[in-house]
């Protein structure tokens, strides 16, 4: 279809008297990767939840794959993949009974369905587990299987709420490989995060929403380039070198940042500053010169931290 | 300040705990046999022999004749639930009682006979409260009946010990499930309890005798009219010692394989 | 954008292009009405069918255990009762209709209370199902029938008993399997709806709370002309009451016109709890 595959304007949602989405617009390209950055109760979620027919908006309009979810929701549903914030895989089914049970709720016709499974599970690389009980998995394997349970549709467009929260490294790491797979082969991908790392490593365009706006929106790069300067330095200093560290820096960085536990100096040339404080007699605890991330993106708009 | 002597320790455990959740036992332990003695007593007693005494009762009226061995099924009955799912609760998860337990001086014998003592206390709550409402339905016509009060316990232990036994070991929390509906039913309703033992088949009689519950009810039934019959009942006594012995000695072992570390 | 049969889907095509597949989920959402709920329904059937058999026979054990003991033990006892026209029945003919009504009741019990609690709270099963073409609606549909068909079977085998032990005096007694069923469904919706509303898991002891009293006053045992006035009235408003008397019509061979009155409770009954069901689930899931 042509035009976005899901347009939102002045999108809202308020739970009694608390507004957990106001007024936000959006818009999502077929083939790319959307991200919704965020602290915790940014409104993300609520966001997924409305995108995903899962619950009615409370005002504004908002079309998915050209479609009002609230009065087509059963279509709409019918056409996406969700991998949702919690695990709720079906605990008493094995794992390639989860996959069919679940393609039977879409109505795939049973030797079509079997055809899938094969498929999704060595795409989650789950072949041999397939008659495990999902009791026995581990954390990566079951958000793997999850991911591969929203597939079963074959549906245009995949949204993951959180996909690799709570997950060790290697099993993120593990996850992001299957979904640029994913990216790969056309599957547009709706993705909210609050781990810059994954925002960065996924996502084409992406918005940053707190407490339920969007604050900033664009690519990665664009949004570094907009908002913070090309690199970072962070130190960790005692109390007292922090006070003096404007004099010290004489208009070398653009913005310093205090934040609990170090200091974080915004310029253009990491290396350089760090050089001049050394040798202005500066004794840090320890410096860190690194390239600018939506972390810091985040912190400038706010004034908080992504995970606070 | 004297310590509590070790054996009473887990006791006192039990005890903080009921005191959070004892409204919700009262539908097993009160409402449930005053619902089965208003209902399946005195609603049924009024149709047989329009609630008059019968000899095929042992000269008693129906209800007289119920009362006394649904004090001794109820002891069974929290009993069992005592010795099954509290038993497996305190050893794995909810509570994990058992484990704090062990943490401290108190040996596993005393985890055994502490838990074993607080399924008497709760046994006993439950006895005296359904002597009293039975007592309110008129059907005790004895002082002896009070002494049901070591009746019902005694019926408590010989259920409780033995199931616990095997419940400390018990992985998963379905076989219980089979407990009350297999064994905990079936005796509920044949041991003499809604009608005279001697309509079974004598096959099933001996199943009967060889259980507590019979004997239990027997011997309540004998207290309530005030009639004890010194040899037999001596001898339901001491079966029913017998058992709970066995069970508790039983039990011990069983629980320190289960706890041992 | 549909093609034709079996294209690879698109994680086996190797060019890389995606390839989308026949879309069968919008034929779904638009099908008939009772395929959904019963795709959810068939989750059921795999987990249980699997599952040990002994959680199905054991719902059958406990109303075969009462009729032989209350039944035919205490038989002698009572002697003979004057069923719904009058005449005298012997007091296991009277007493077993009312146990299948009781088996119909907790079996919907079992199934549609803490389960259905587990379901929402614990395994977060229904948030994973609303988030296909499937509604909260379907699923409660699905839940209820589920339940109803359960004590369906368990009727018929409980039927087939009583014929064995000749408490069924005619042919109006294959009524009681419906009659039953139609009393586990209306258990069954109203277990549905209350633990929607349920908070905690220990709330469901009050269940058995219930239940318990329904089971033993509902003129399972002894009819209600036992009873005072004043309870008799309570107790026929009751609705396992409903289910007794409509099921010991049609064993006893007596059906009147009072039996329309049984099955208009419990069809209204159905229906108000299931509509309350529906409305508080969709609450619940779709907030």
């Amino acid at each position: 279809m042509t035009g976005p595959l899901v347009l939102a304007s002045a999108l809202t949602k308020h739970f009694g008297d608390f507004v957990a989405v106001d007024g936000i617009d959006f818009e999502v390209q077929a083939g790319e990767a959307f991200g919704f950055l965020g602290p915790n109760g940014a409104g993300k979620s609520s966001t997924m939840r409305m995108i995903g027919a899962t619950s009615r908006r409370s005002g504004g309009e908002l079309s998915v794959l050209g479609l009002d979810p609230d009065r087509h929701g059963a279509e709409v549903r019918s056409r996406l993949g969700v991998v949702p914030q919690e695990d709720n895989l079906d605990l008493e089914l094995s794992v390639s009974d989860n996959l069919y049970v679940y393609g039977r709720y879409f109505g795939i016709p049973k030797r079509e369905l079997r055809r899938r499974i094969e498929e999704l599970l060595e795409f989650a690389r789950l072949t041999e587990r397939a008659r495990e009980k999902v009791d026995n998995l581990s954390g990566g394997m079951k958000r793997r299987l999850t991911i591969a349970r929203g597939l079963v549709n074959n549906p245009e467009l995949l949204l993951l709420d959180e996909p690799t929260t709570g997950l060790d490294p290697q099993a993120r790491h593990l996850l992001w490989d299957r979904l640029y797979n994913l990216k790969q082969k056309g599957v547009t991908l709706i993705i909210t995060t609050h781990y810059m790392e994954e925002a960065e490593q996924l996502c084409d365009r992406l918005v940053v929403m707190d407490k339920g706006r969007i604050i900033a929106h664009g690519s990665p790069q664009e949004l570094v380039g907009r908002y913070v300067t090309k690199e970072v330095v962070e130190l960790r200093l005692a109390p007292e070198s922090a006070s003096q560290l404007s004099e010290r820096l004489d208009g070398r960085a653009q913005r310093v940042e205090l934040l609990a536990d170090r200091v974080l100096i915004y310029t253009d040339d990491g290396d350089a500053t760090a050089e001049h404080l050394l040798r202005d007699g500066l004794a840090p605890r320890s410096t860190l010169v690194r390239r600018a991330s939506l972390e810091d993106v985040f912190l400038t708009l706010t004034g908080r931290q992504l995970d606070e | 300040m004297t310590a509590l002597p070790a054996a009473l320790r887990p006791l006192s455990y039990f005890w903080t705990v009921y005191r959070r959740t004892w409204m919700a036992d009262l539908s097993t332990t009160f409402f449930t046999p005053l619902l089965y003695l208003a209902s399946l007593g005195a609603g049924l007693g009024q149709l047989i022999g329009h609630g008059r005494p019968l000899p095929s009762l042992g000269g008693q009226t129906y209800l007289a004749f119920v009362a006394p061995a649904l004090l001794a099924a109820t002891a069974m009955q929290v009993a069992l639930a005592q010795g099954t799912y509290e038993v497996w609760g305190a050893r794995n998860f909810w509570s994990g009682a058992y484990r704090s337990m062990q943490a401290s001086p108190i040996s596993v014998g005393h985890i055994v006979s502490g838990h074993m003592l607080w399924v008497a206390v709760r046994v006993e709550i439950a006895t005296a409260l359904f002597l009293g409402v039975s007592s309110a339905f008129g059907t005790v016509r004895s002082p002896e009946a009070l002494a049901a009060l070591v009746v019902g316990p005694l019926v408590g232990l010989a259920f409780a010990a033995p199931i616990a036994a095997y419940s400390v070991t018990a992985r998963h929390d379905q076989p219980f499930n089979l407990v009350f509906r297999l064994l905990m039913l079936p005796l509920f309703l044949f041991s003499g309890t809604f009608f005279p033992l001697s309509q079974l088949p004598s096959g099933l009689r001996w199943l009967a005798y060889l259980l507590p519950l019979w004997h239990g009810v027997e011997l309540s039934r004998a207290l309530y009219a005030g009639h004890f019959p010194v040899l037999a009942g001596l001898g339901h006594f001491a079966y029913l010692v017998g058992v709970a012995g066995a069970g508790l000695i039983v039990a011990r072992s069983s629980y320190q394989r289960a706890l041992a570390r | 954008m549909s093609g034709s049969g079996s294209q690879a889907g698109m994680l086996g095509s190797a060019s890389g292009a995606a390839v989308p597949a026949p879309q069968v989920g919008p034929q779904l959402a638009q099908g008939p009405w009772l395929r959904r709920p019963l795709a959810f329904a068939s989750r059921n059937f795999s987990v249980q069918v699997r599952a040990v058999p002994y959680v199905w026979a054991s719902g059958l054990i406990e109303p075969f255990l009462y009729l032989l003991s209350i039944g035919i033990g205490i038989g002698h006892l009572v002697g003979r009762l004057p069923g719904p026209s009058g005449t005298l029945v012997p007091y296991a003919t009277f007493v077993a209709p009312g146990l299948l009504a009781t088996a119909a009741m907790n079996g919907a019990i079992y199934e549609c209370t803490i389960n259905i609690f587990a379901k929402l709270h614990w395994q977060k099963l229904y948030d994973a199902v609303v988030a296909t073409p499937l509604s909260p609606a379907d699923v409660a549909i699905a839940e209820v029938g589920f339940a109803t068909f359960r004590c369906m079977l368990y009727a018929a085998v409980f039927l087939g008993a009583m014929a064995g032990f000749g408490d069924t005096r005619s042919w109006w007694a294959l009524l009681c399997v419906p009659s039953a069923t139609l009393t586990g469904a209306a258990f069954a919706s109203a277990g549905f709806a209350a633990s929607c509303y349920m908070r905690s898991w220990t709330d469901f002891d009050k269940i058995q709370l219930v239940a318990m009293p329904l089971f033993l006053f509902s003129a399972t045992f002894y009819p209600l002309s036992e009873l005072p006035r004043w309870a008799q009235l309570v107790v026929e408003a009751l609705p396992l009451y409903q289910g007794v008397a409509l099921c010991r019509q049609f064993a006893l061979g007596y059906p009147s016109a009072s039996a329309l009155g049984h099955v208009a409770y419990l069809a209204v009954l159905s229906s108000a709890a299931g509509a309350l069901s529906q409305r508080r689930v969709t609450k619940l899931l779709t907030p």
